[in-house]
């Protein structure tokens, strides 16, 4: 292995994200390294969407400095084409599955690699085809979004992303608007993914799967990263209060 | 002397030759104006939206001005006015269609914005983040479904604005009413012959409210 492949592919230091008088994102500081699985937890509001979304660009923030794959982000957004690149090669799974309802699932996955890549029809039909297949939807591949289940939907938005060959794939809540019964079907091609080999950020409420997966999970709360650590750790001996109520609160249910 | 207050169908019938050439001015006139109408409409509309501000204000001029003021001004003032500014004339059928363009293009531009902004933020967000530039998320993910829901209220300007080429008869252009004023003039038969206007009227309208169905139905497959 050689040095560059174990340093960060994410670094984010001392990042603030302000919203008004709202304090979002305090002090972030995060590195993730190349085939790292990161699981970031914490409460409704307490900024860990915002958090994932700063790395690709989604959100603005104000102070501090983050690095993807060696692309500088500033603040302000004022680094549109760093932000293209870095856009280019991390991929997002959100929560509401965000298909485009006026394409077909296959173009869904075709669309950017043939547009941002300039691969040919075929290529891409190819690599949309293998990767449908991957995620077990190949026989809904002319369909329309509108015709899939929850699960499937978001099955084909992992394998859009995965279509551009991302080296990081961002996850923000992927499962929190699916019904229960399709939550284990989208959790395994993550599952899968993640044993693969790639590096993968992860906002969930799954703690089970959490920490199954994770190689590192991150604690948030009101923007800041309180506790971070290994699963065992941070799930049966967390040493932060704040860490140990909202375990208590998550995992009684 | 004796007063009929029926209705002749006979005088009705025998007005249709005098008022068919009507019907290709009056079609002329409003789709030629809506045609223009609808890029002065994504123009402005798109204008209207942008995150530029001083790029949004005169688009926001331009919507309520020509909003704002009767169409019969508007063609008032291009027929008869704006020829005193550029010292020569403008001929009726040019001051119609302009007419209909501006007045139609300001109402366009609202339903261009009305479409843009009712696309989800998560389509664009989708877009950007598998690397698509905001030009290519625009034309590839938004504007074709801003405009499938767009198709309602464009056809409804439709509509409006042919039967806005009404009153173009005031600056003599050959449109229905106009050739409907010139028979009747000779016949005095204004029942039936006003009559036989408005159910051409209504054929033409029919026609595109049924031609925008099938089309909206058309692009409800994926929907």
């Amino acid at each position: 292995m050689t040095a560059s492949t174990s340093d960060p592919i994410v670094r984010m230091e001392r990042v603030n994200k302000h919203f008004g008088d709202l304090h979002v994102l305090k002090d972030i500081e995060l590195a993730v390294k190349p085939g790292e699985v990161v699981v970031v937890i914490g409460a409704s509001g307490s900024g860990k969407s915002t958090l994932i979304r700063c790395i690709n660009g989604l959100e603005e923030f104000q102070q501090g400095h983050i690095e993807v794959d060696g692309n500088q982000l500033i603040p302000d957004g004022k680094s549109s084409k760093a932000l293209q690149r870095i856009r280019t090669e991390v991929g997002m799974v959100f929560q509401q599955f965000n298909l485009f309802p006026h394409l077909s699932v296959l173009d869904n996955v075709t669309l950017a690699p043939m547009k941002v890549r300039g691969w040919s029809r075929a290529d891409a039909t190819e690599t949309a085809e293998r990767l449908l297949d991957r995620v077990g939807i190949s026989d809904q591949a002319s369909k329309y979004p509108s015709q899939l289940s929850g699960g499937q939907q978001q099955r084909v938005a992992l394998a859009r992303a995965l279509a551009m060959e991302p080296r990081l794939m961002l996850f923000d809540e992927p499962t929190s608007a699916l019904d229960p019964e399709m939550i284990g079907e989208v959790l395994d091609a993550m599952r899968e993914l993640a044993r693969e080999g790639m590096t993968m950020i992860i906002v969930t409420h799954e703690m089970g799967f959490a920490r199954e997966v994770a190689d590192r999970v991150i604690f948030i709360h009101r923007g800041e990263i309180v506790e971070e650590g290994p699963p065992k750790q941070v799930f049966d001996s967390p040493v932060n209060e704040r860490t140990q109520s909202f375990l208590a609160r998550v995992l009684k249910h | 002397m004796e007063v009929t207050f029926q209705f002749d169908w006979a005088a009705a019938f025998r007005s249709i030759p005098h008022l068919l050439p009507g019907i290709p001015w009056t079609l002329l006139i409003s789709f030629g104006g809506l045609a223009i109408g609808f890029f002065i409409g994504i123009f402005f509309g798109l204008l209207r939206i942008s995150p530029i501000r001083w790029l949004r204000w005169p688009a926001i001029l331009y919507i309520e001005v020509f909003r704002g003021t009767p169409i019969l001004v508007q063609v008032l003032f291009i027929f008869y006015g704006l020829p005193q500014l550029l010292g020569g004339p403008i001929n009726a059928l040019t001051a119609g269609i302009a007419a209909i363009a501006v007045n139609s293009g300001a109402y366009i531009s609202e339903v261009v914005r009305g479409g843009v902004q009712s696309i989800e933020r998560g389509q664009r967000e989708a877009g950007l983040s598998l690397g698509l530039s905001r030009s290519q998320a625009f034309r590839y993910i938004i504007w074709p479904q801003a405009f499938r829901r767009m198709i309602p209220p464009l056809g409804n300007q439709g509509i409006i604005s042919i039967k806005d080429t009404s009153l173009f008869s005031v600056i003599g252009v050959g449109e229905l009413v106009r050739q409907g004023q010139i028979y009747i003039a000779t016949t005095f038969t204004a029942l039936e012959v006003y009559f036989m206007v408005a159910l051409m009227y209504l054929v033409i309208t029919w026609s595109l409210s049924i031609a925008l169905r099938m089309l909206e139905r058309k692009g409800l497959v994926g929907q």
